[in-house]
């Protein structure tokens, strides 16, 4: 994906480095672009949830097929994950909107809200995790 | 204002109150579906149909769907915007961007008839 064509398609010749195996992203950065998966996982899972919302609420048969499918392993895991990346874009969507309020806007505000969203989450996606087995 | 064809003639405040607004609608539906999951662990069917039976649920549900499709627009345009384009993708940036953005609009439409079908249509 970070295949990087310089100089073909750019209009001027002002240097950029887009190189992101030469950057080191600080906290704040990888809660941001853990965000921005987590974003993206969701999107496009809503397609299960409103598939299992769908079969599940179609008939009886279709509600113990979606229970029987919640036993499976593999299923469990699958849920675990989108469960996870709900929680962790809830959790760092809330630290945006504190943000918002001017609550932790400085560079040490920044980092210490990163650490926050990082022990929330890791803390809330493994009650998760036991909550699901 | 500066705006454009690709913009869709939109303005990033109206998109950063949108974001925020649908933001907190997204944020109390998991809520309430996480803990009636929680709340009942060993649901039976007809007590599941009764919970999307109510005319309350019902309307939070096309909320919160109306809610999907104006964030995940908001938030796949943007990343579909920083990250193809034609500097980070070389020529087929344009292309892959426009194909990508028409594939979200076309999903987030989808899921939103598809859950008024479930809700309404048995």
């Amino acid at each position: 994906m970070f295949l990087f064509n310089f100089g073909a398609n750019v209009k001027d010749n002002r240097p950029v480095n887009l190189d992101f195996t030469t950057f080191k992203l600080p906290l704040p950065a990888i809660t941001s672009i853990l965000h921005r998966i987590s974003g993206a996982i969701l999107f496009f899972g809503i397609a299960g949830l409103l598939y299992l919302l769908d079969t599940s609420l179609g008939s009886p048969e279709g509600f113990a097929s979606v229970t029987e499918w919640l036993g499976n392993p593999i299923v469990k895991l699958v849920i675990w994950a989108g469960v996870a990346a709900l929680l962790y874009h809830l959790i760092a969507g809330v630290k945006h909107l504190i943000m918002d309020l001017g609550i932790g806007e400085t560079l040490s505000g920044g980092v210490l809200g990163a650490k926050i969203v990082i022990v929330l989450a890791v803390l809330s996606i493994v009650v998760a995790g036991i909550w699901i087995w | 204002m500066v705006t454009n064809v690709s913009s869709f003639g939109r303005s990033g405040l109206f998109d950063w109150v949108v974001q925020r607004v649908s933001a907190v609608i997204l944020a109390s539906y998991t809520l309430c579906i996480l803990s009636t999951l929680l709340l009942n662990p060993d649901m039976t069917y007809p007590e599941w149909q009764l919970v999307f039976d109510s005319f309350s649920m019902r309307f939070f549900t096309l909320l919160t769907l109306l809610a999907i499709l104006a964030h995940g627009w908001i938030g796949m345009w943007t990343i579909s915007t920083d990250y193809l384009t034609t500097r980070m993708m070389g020529g087929k940036g344009t292309v892959l961007r426009i194909g990508f953005q028409l594939l979200c609009i076309g999903l987030t439409l989808l899921y939103l008839v598809w859950g008024i079908d479930i809700l309404w249509g048995n």
